[in-house]
């Protein structure tokens, strides 16, 4: 246990940069949204980290809300996902291409 | 100067001369379209009527002046103001006095009688309607041109003539040839118009009016009074074919025969004369502008002369003619004091022998179906007899035979030209010889010799209505000389042209010019029976040397400017115009590929946004 | 220390999110984060966190996401090469860049050390988050109730295929069954269900005949391909 806020919170901002980069450099759909998850979780990791520093329960609270949003996102995206899959066949993420000049 | 007085009594008709001819154009030229069964069987002879209605009245007009003595034969008719604008008033005015009384005569009549001719001459033709209402409208503008009483109203008329000369030489607007001869000769028109409203605008500037009562010599500097001459010269230069202005007399053969004799021979050509006559005053006292009439006059008489040596198209031989005449005419108008009154006279007799000649060679082609090369003419004589009398008739008029109404008109011109100096009266006694020459070789080849027609054609006599006024102008042709009875002409002119009877002693006797002019004359005709005689003519065409034209010098760079004016409207405008909107669509072409349609793509953009909000925020924290 | 290791676990695990070809493969990795991430909350006092991290995010969505694999096709995978030009290298660069970025911010930021939780704990860390929950963000609370029932509609009508001609009962389909069979000697009973062996046995891979060939339409359509090759070669 360290008492260094700064290291949890650069260990968050990698978390954050590597699922960018894989967002935006995977094609599978649900691999696309894996590196959302990541790119959440880093950020509950932040909250959790700054709720330690203030010394109250606040952040925590916050962390336990994007927790839920999360899950409600997830649903919903996968069942997008899915309903694309069954008419597109396909679950790239550069098939859908109607807004190209 | 004489005064005039104002119209009354029967001069109150003198605007009738004009509207009934104009009248006539209107109605014919509006109504036809309207009603052409109607107007295709009576414009012609409304046309005609008209004519001699106009006829008629200068008739009465001019036994009325007769009648009158000499301080009131100058009568102005005042119609409207025209208009009236701070310093300038210009009055719709019309002037009839003994210059305007005889060309009133000569216009109308010879004008009727051509009228008459082209009834016969244009029967074949289904636009006849229209050539009647452009003739008709020609009448009215000439007549407008000579009875105006100041320029702007002269200038009236001049543009008018030239509308009509540009209307009837492209009459038949179906040939390429005749549509660029109407082009061409409004356009060397145009350019002595410009000359004419300079002078107009200067006589305004240094007379305050335009009118020609108002031509005050007083205390007028010489230069401006030569440039006044050297403008109204230009302008004459345009409208009478002098050298520079000259090339699209020969041009303008492309039109009908009737146009050719009323327009080309005794008419418009003849208004640059009437031009410097009427500004008499100013041309007698600006010397330098009178000399270069005489110039102009003396260089025009020889090129036309020598055109006419060498063309083998009948009717371009007359034009050349008729420019070596004017010239004669400008020579004489160029010369001054009785030399106006010469210059007239000289411009009726012409208007005479030249309207008959051309009318036969109507006549002629008519017979050898409307071909107009003398070299496939030929012994003419007995298919046509009265085209050939009345022909001979002008021939002899023209090249002076004793007797005849040239020799009298031209003795006097070469009279006064020896007055003036030895140089200018030899230049003038031997272009005679040359216009007897020519002359000859046209009758030698059209009515003598062998004949030379070419397959199928047969010539016959042309039917009464065209031989008819063919005798009546002969007979002027014959009798024109009376003009110059006891000095009539010269008389009569006098309170005009504002020179008092001056005597003018040549170096030789009258009869001594006589004698040596009809010498000169028969030379140039043995000359031409000796070339044309002995060995018969072929049927090859002349050779001659081209010599380049005014035209070839202009015409080029104004081409090549017009060409470049054109490109760059083309590329650099319109290319400015339609190059903003191209290099706008190129800029869009290149910009929307950045939709690619990729949603990678997008996020790309997203965080390329935010590492830039980011650093911004780094930054400025 | 223990902080060192945990958190070289998570970025590794992290890192292999971003390079596993096979979907099934990014899933398990993130599975590791999510693990990774949990520790860690335990050790920043944060109890009732790290278990709702594990039940919920990695066993519900971590699961939710691997019957989705399944029902996509476990054997889809990206290929190495990139469609879009310049899209991994600007991607990376740009992503490096954010991070840098977010690195420099935070070490220039002055961060207090931990303060430590042993006072708003008191009594219990899910106590005392149950207090804030119910109280202070009771309307947050039930803003994200109502969020999660609406999600689970909106999975209902995404998942939901509305009917364009009657419902065909049990007789109609035998009828038709037996009419086809009639027909075109189509096969009356219903399709193989996909085989089931030891190495495999998701959707797509097909079924043995008796003469140990593979059976196509034991697979459905959209997923034959890939496993059908390795089963011939396998066994």
């Amino acid at each position: 246990m360290t008492d260094n806020t700064t290291a949890y919170v650069i260990l968050s901002a990698i978390l954050f940069t590597i699922g960018t980069i894989g967002v935006l450099t995977r094609r599978n759909a649900i691999v696309v949204f894996m590196c959302v998850e990541l790119m959440l979780n880093a950020a509950n990791l932040a909250l959790v980290a700054f709720s330690r520093m203030h010394g109250n329960l606040d952040g925590q609270v916050t962390a336990f809300f994007v927790m839920v949003v999360a899950a409600a996102e997830v649903v919903v995206g996968l069942a997008i996902i899915m309903t694309i899959f069954r008419t597109r066949n396909t679950a790239s993420v550069d098939e859908p291409r109607m807004l190209k000049w | 100067m004489v005064t005039p007085v104002a119209a009354g009594g029967v001069f109150s008709l003198i605007w009738l001369v004009i509207a009934l001819p104009l009248a006539g154009a209107a109605l014919i030229l509006v109504g036809r379209p309207l009603a052409p069964a109607l107007f295709d069987r009576i414009g012609h002879w409304l046309a005609v009527g008209l004519a001699g209605g106009s006829f008629v009245l200068s008739l009465v007009l001019f036994f009325a002046a007769l009648g009158r003595d000499e301080e009131s034969r100058q009568v102005v008719q005042h119609l409207y103001t025209w208009f009236d604008t701070g310093d300038l008033s210009v009055g719709f005015d019309l002037l009839y006095d003994q210059l305007s009384g005889l060309f009133l005569l000569l216009i109308t009549g010879v004008g009727t009688l051509i009228h008459v001719y082209s009834v016969g001459y244009m029967a074949h033709d289904e636009r006849r309607t229209r050539f009647f209402g452009y003739l008709n409208l020609f009448l009215a503008a000439m007549l407008m041109l000579v009875l105006a009483e100041n320029y702007v109203g002269l200038f009236l008329g001049w543009e008018g003539v030239g509308l009509a000369s540009y209307l009837l030489i492209g009459f038949w607007q179906h040939k390429p040839s005749a549509a660029a001869a109407a082009k061409k000769a409004f356009v060397m028109n145009r350019v002595g118009d410009m000359g004419l409203s300079l002078a107009i605008a200067l006589s305004f500037v240094t007379f305050g009016s335009t009118s020609f009562s108002a031509i005050d010599i007083g205390d007028t500097t010489t230069t401006t009074l030569n440039w006044l001459g050297i403008l109204l010269l230009i302008g004459a230069c345009g409208k009478s074919a002098q050298v520079p202005l000259q090339g699209w007399l020969l041009d303008a053969m492309e039109g009908p025969t009737p146009v050719s004799a009323l327009i080309h021979a005794a008419t418009m050509v003849t208004a640059g004369v009437y031009l410097i006559v009427r500004s008499s005053a100013i041309f007698d006292a600006a010397e330098v502008a009178s000399t270069a009439v005489v110039v102009v006059a003396l260089v025009t008489i020889i090129w036309g002369a020598a055109l006419s040596c060498v063309k083998d198209d009948i009717k371009k031989v007359l034009a050349g003619s008729t420019m070596s005449q004017i010239g004669y005419m400008m020579l004489a108008a160029g010369l001054g004091g009785p030399g106006y009154a010469f210059a007239i006279f000289h411009l009726l007799t012409h208007g005479f022998f030249k309207a008959n000649m051309f009318l036969g060679a109507g006549s002629l082609m008519h017979g050898m179906n409307d071909d107009v090369n003398l070299k496939h003419y030929g012994a003419l004589s007995r298919a046509m007899p009265v085209t050939f009398l009345t022909f001979a008739m002008g021939y002899l008029a023209i090249i002076g035979f004793p007797g005849f109404a040239g020799f009298w008109s031209k003795d006097k011109i070469l009279e006064v030209a020896f007055a003036e100096s030895w140089l200018v009266g030899i230049i003038a006694l031997l272009a005679a010889g040359v216009t007897a020459f020519y002359m000859t070789r046209l009758m030698m080849l059209a009515f003598f010799g062998r004949k030379r027609w070419p397959e199928g054609v047969h010539p016959h006599e042309s039917p009464r209505i065209m031989t008819g006024p063919l005798v009546v102008l002969a007979a002027l042709s014959v009798l024109g000389g009376v003009f110059t009875l006891g000095g009539w002409i010269e008389h009569w002119l006098e309170p005009v042209t504002a020179i008092g009877h001056a005597e003018h002693h040549g170096p030789l006797p009258v009869w001594a010019t006589s004698v040596l002019a009809v010498l000169v004359v028969a030379i140039g005709v043995a000359a031409a029976g000796f070339v044309f005689g002995r060995r018969p003519a072929t049927t090859e065409p002349t050779p001659y040397l081209h010599v380049p034209h005014v035209e070839d010098v202009v015409v080029p760079p104004g081409l090549a400017i017009t060409r470049g004016a054109l490109a760059t409207d083309k590329y650099a405008v319109d290319g400015l115009m339609s190059g903003g909107p191209v290099a706008l669509a190129a800029i869009a072409g290149e910009l929307r590929k950045a939709q690619t349609g990729y949603v990678r793509s997008y996020a790309l953009s997203v965080l390329g946004g935010t590492v830039l909000v980011a650093l911004a925020l780094i930054v400025v924290s | 220390m223990s902080f060192v290791i945990l958190a070289s676990v998570t970025v590794i695990a992290a890192l292999g999110l971003l390079f596993a070809r096979k979907p099934v493969h990014a899933a398990l990795s993130l599975a590791v984060v999510m693990v990774g991430l949990a520790m860690i909350y335990a050790t920043l006092e944060a109890p009732f966190l790290f278990a709702v991290q594990i039940v919920v995010y990695t066993g519900a969505i971590l699961m939710l996401f691997l019957f989705v694999i399944m029902l996509v096709g476990v054997d889809t995978s990206d290929t190495l090469k990139e469609t879009i030009a310049g899209q991994k290298v600007l991607a990376t660069l740009l992503g490096v860049g954010l991070g840098a970025i977010l690195i420099a911010g935070i070490g220039q930021a002055s961060i207090a050390t931990m303060r430590g939780l042993s006072s708003a704990n008191e009594g219990g860390n899910v106590q005392r988050l149950a207090d804030l929950l119910f109280s202070r963000y009771v309307i947050a609370f039930e803003a994200t109730s109502a969020l999660l029932i609406t999600a689970a509609i909106g999975a209902m009508v995404l998942a939901h295929r509305e009917r364009i001609d009657p419902k065909q009962s049990q007789t109609d389909l035998a009828q038709k069954r037996v009419a086809d069979y009639a027909k075109s000697g189509k096969h009356l009973g219903p399709l193989p269900p996909p085989g089931t062996f030891a190495r495999h046995n998701s959707n797509d891979t097909p079924a043995l005949l008796p003469d140990g060939s593979q059976s196509t339409e034991s697979v459905p359509a959209i997923l034959a391909g890939g496993r059908a090759d390795e089963e011939a070669k396998g066994e």
